[in-house]
Parts: structure tokens; sequence; C-alpha cells
């Protein structure tokens, strides 16, 4: 580990077992200061238990995990507050409006008047007019953004969203987006899981994707793309007969369409000069790229 | 220390919001007890030579009213919060099992004080009770109210659901409050009975609390504090050794 700057979380062979199941099988994981890393994987991966690990809600068996180069568990205060967790579950108190529950955040973490950052944040997260309001009464989006804020009180350099747009709007999303792009840019580190892979392509720099326990791919967004599902060409001909000698590549026929699979743009060329040489002409052409969802699939079918 | 101030208040004003609950149903409760056993026994029941019945009673009932809404306090919090899930709000930051402990024992010992305070007041409209040793009153009082904070912790930690907590309160607290010595003097008991409440360490607050008041009481004052302190200790460090392990907190 580099003392001089730290990886923004370091995850040393982590394996948690629960009863008979085990839930982390061996993780090893780097996140570097100042990314966009996504954790994608199925239900029941391991994502959230790593997550409730790194935040001190669970115990991993064996392993090592470092939040800016504090250990979780040695040096638990400072790994705490170098972290804002934004929890899976829709979790509230009955008992306080926004406001008291981001001042007891904020108290919690040592911080006295934060009065001039939670005014922000509500602003941010479009919840000033909910400040005074019971978080019981706010509708599930709203108490989505509460969380965030929550996590957000006390300006932790690495923050992880467990599932941050489930139940929240198209339009708070966006907005949501804008605001967690707006931090890192700023240089917080941003770790999501997430069910809309989309999301996680657009947003992030690096992907991990976590299957029974182990991870299974871990690159940047684009070596994924480019690496593993082929570029899906979709043609209609006239006459409508695929040449022999381009039967190697197809993967399947669609009415009148034919699907080609290609692991290069550049194979295109040559696909088409086949065509050319046969007599077969193009009446409609389409090129599908790969996006994270089939890579997603992928690797977690295989 | 900014987290333990935090946490105690947020604790304090939990309760503070919900009062009609946690102060005034409790303290009519423990009135309606007084009105009743006092109007009943009053006349034929004396415990202490020159002490009236319902003189007699106040002290005990203070002290139960605060052994069981101290109990209540953090037992009802910490469940509540372990149920909704919201517990996470105080394991992600950064405060200390320690921190934990002292916040929600300090809250309970002020809620009991609270409803102890308004038992005694009240009860000054039934009966004129004077404080014979007020230190002796006052350190049964905050031992009891911390011994039952922390109980509260540890039962609210161990059990899953509503109806085991329950349980805990209704089969072990109100029994252990009750069968101490609010309405009576153990002495007035058969001696197997008297052996059983002497094992009871609700028995020395209630008795020591007592002293407090009467100067007179069923075992000498330093015997009580001691053995009031061990359990309040005992239940302290059991309650931190869970903290510290994460039991039913940290899976």
């Amino acid at each position: 580990m580099n003392l001089v700057t730290p990886a923004a979380i370091e995850i040393h062979q982590v394996h948690k077992r629960f009863g008979s199941v085990e839930a982390l099988r061996g993780i090893d994981l780097t996140v570097h200061q100042g990314e966009f890393f996504a954790l994608l994987g199925p239900n029941g991966a391991g994502k959230s238990t790593l997550i409730n690990i790194l935040a001190g809600l669970a115990r991993a068996d064996s392993g090592r995990l470092a939040v800016l180069g504090h250990d979780v568990r040695a040096d638990y205060r400072q790994a705490r507050r170098a972290l804002g967790v934004v929890p899976q579950e829709l979790v509230y108190d009955a008992f306080f409006t926004v406001r008291e529950m981001l001042r007891f955040q904020s108290g919690y973490f040592g911080i006295r008047n934060n009065n001039s950052w939670i005014d922000e944040l509500l602003e941010h997260l479009a919840l000033t007019d909910k400040a005074d309001a019971y978080v019981r009464h706010l509708s599930g989006g709203m108490k989505r953004r509460v969380l965030v804020a929550q996590a957000l009180v006390h300006k932790p350099p690495v923050i992880v969203l467990d599932e941050p747009t489930a139940g929240v709007d198209v339009e708070l999303r966006q907005s949501l987006w804008a605001f967690i792009q707006r931090l890192n840019r700023q240089g917080h580190t941003i770790v999501l899981t997430t069910h809309y892979i989309e999301e996680a392509e657009a947003l992030c720099n690096r992907v991990a994707m976590l299957k029974q326990g182990q991870v299974v791919a871990l690159d940047t967004t684009a070596n994924l793309l480019n690496r593993h599902t082929a570029i899906q060409l979709r043609l209609k001909l006239e006459p409508a007969c695929l040449p022999d000698s381009l039967q190697r590549l197809s993967c399947g026929r669609d009415g009148e369409i034919f699907k080609l699979s290609l692991n290069r743009h550049a194979e295109l060329e040559g696909v088409l000069a086949t065509l050319r040489e046969a007599g077969v002409g193009v009446a409609d052409m389409e090129l599908l790229r790969p996006d994270l969802e089939d890579v997603f699939l992928e690797l977690v079918t295989a | 220390m900014t987290g333990l101030w935090t946490l105690f208040y947020k604790e304090l004003l939990r309760f503070w919001k919900v009062s009609l609950q946690t102060i005034l149903s409790p303290l009519v409760t423990t009135l309606l007890y007084l009105l009743i056993f006092s109007h009943v026994l009053e006349a034929h029941v004396q415990v202490y030579p020159g002490v009236n019945y319902t003189v007699f009673l106040i002290p005990g009932l203070v002290m139960m009213a605060m052994l069981q809404n101290a109990f209540s306090n953090s037992s009802s919090s910490l469940i509540q919060s372990k149920m909704n899930g919201s517990i996470v709000f105080m394991l992600l930051p950064p405060l200390a099992y320690w921190e934990f402990y002292t916040a929600y024992v300090a809250a309970s010992v002020v809620r009991g004080a609270v409803v102890g305070l308004g038992v005694g007041l009240a009860g000054l409209w039934f009966a004129p009770v004077s404080l014979a040793h007020p230190l002796w009153a006052l350190a049964f009082a905050l031992l009891g109210c911390a011994m039952l904070g922390a109980a509260g912790i540890i039962s609210s930690l161990w059990a899953e659901n509503y109806d085991q907590m329950a349980a805990v309160q209704n089969f072990i607290v109100v029994p252990l409050t009750f069968l101490s010595g609010v309405f009576y003097s153990i002495h007035s008991l058969p001696p197997f009975w008297q052996a059983v409440s002497r094992a009871n360490p609700f028995f020395y607050l209630i008795d020591g609390f007592r002293y407090g008041f009467f100067g007179v009481s069923d075992v000498s004052p330093q015997l009580a504090i001691v053995i009031v302190a061990a359990c309040f200790l005992a239940l302290s460090l059991a309650t931190l050794l869970l903290l510290e392990s994460g039991y039913k907190l940290r899976k």
C-alpha cells in the first residue's frame, strides 16, 4: 500500500460465511481515489455483504479492509469518518424531522454546527421545503434522498451508494446523479451498486462484477464492453440468402433479418465485400453495440 | 465527546416527544396505585412504627416507577431502532461502544428521575413525606435507574422482536419490582419468602431508597448500597462487553 496516497478502498482476501452459505469467497478489490466505481452482480452475489463489512455493519471472517488506509476494525473511527454509506433499506427514525435527523447524524460524526452544509444538502436534494417534516410522512423517493443527505453530512471523501435510485422517479434520478457526479468531480470517490446497469455504464469508469461471492470481472467499463461481447450486425438482404462463407459468423435469424456476430468493427468491411462478390444486396443494415447488460448477463450466466 | 452528547440528546428528545406515553402515563398509573392502596390499607397497616402507610408507600412507588421507566427507556428505544432498521444511523458513525452505553444509560436515568420526581411531588398531595437522608435516597435512585438502563440495553440487544422484549418486561422486570417490598416490609413475609426477597436486587434498591426517607430499613443501607453497586457494575460490564462484541448488532 502506498502511504502517500492510499487507495480509497482496499479489500484484501475477504471471506464471510453465514451458516452454511459462503457469502464472500476471497474478495480482492482496490478502488482508487477519485474513481466512480460500480459494483454489479445478481441478487445474493455478496454486494451488500461486502458494503456492510466495509461500513462496519458486519464483520469479515477473515481478510483486511481499509478506507483511505484506515483499517475498518483497528482504526474504525478514522475509517468511518472517511466513509459515507447510503444503505439499501429505506430506513428512518419515526420520531424525528429531516433536519433533526441530519443534525443528529452530524453530531454522531463529531460535527457541531453543520447548518450551512445541511441547508446546501437539502437544496441539492430538493428537500428544502421538507426540512421540518417528519421523515415518516415523506414519499419513498424523498426518504431515499434523506438517506443520501444523511450519508453526506460529514462530507466523506469516499461515498458508497447501495442501490440509491431504487424507487426514485426518472427526473429525481437525473438530479441525484448530477449531484453525485458533481461530488465526484470535486474529488469524492464514488462506489455504487445498482440494478440499473445502464446507469453504471453511463456513470462509472470502472466496474467490478460479483457472482456467488467472487469477483468475476474487474476492469474499466470500456474494456469490459470491448472484451466480452461481440458486436451484432443485423442485415436485410436481397435476395434473402446468406453466402456460405459468412455462415460461420451467423448467430441466428429474425424473420428476414440475418444476425451476424462480429468481434471488431473492422470485420464489417470484409462482410460487405463478400456480399458484393456474391451478388447479394444490402437493403437495410444495423449495428448493435454491446452494452454492460450483455456483458453482465454473459458473465453471470457463464 | 460530541457524538456521545448528540446520542444522549437524541434519546432525551425521543422520550420527550412522546411524553404523554413516557412520562404522564406512568405517572398516572403509579398515582392510581397510591390512591387505591392507601385508601384500602391505611387504616389497617402500619409497617414502621409511627409511619403512616401512605407515607411508607410513596418512596416504594417512586422507586418502582423510576426502575420500570429507566428500563423502558433504553429497551424500547433500542428495540425500535433495531426493528425498523434505523439502528444503522448509530452504527455507521465513529461512535465507540462505551459512548453508546453512556448515552443510553444516561437518558434512562433522566427519564427515571423525571417520572420519579413527578410521582414524588404528586405524592406530597396525598401525605407529607420528608427526606431524612437525601444523599442516600439520591444514591439509590441514580444507581437503580442506571442499573435498569443497562438491563434495558442487554434485553433489547437479545430480543429479536417486540414480543420477546415485552416478555422480559412483563415476566422479569415487573414481577421483580412488585415483589421487592414496594407495598410491604419483607419482615411481614414467611421466612422462605423473606429469603427469596433477599435474592432480588430490586429489594435492596427499594429498601435503601426508603432508608433515605425514614432512616429505617429492613437491611442496613451500607449493605444495600454495596449489593446494588455490585449489580450495577456487573450489568454495566455485561452491557459493555456485548456492545463491544457487536452482539446481534454487527453481523
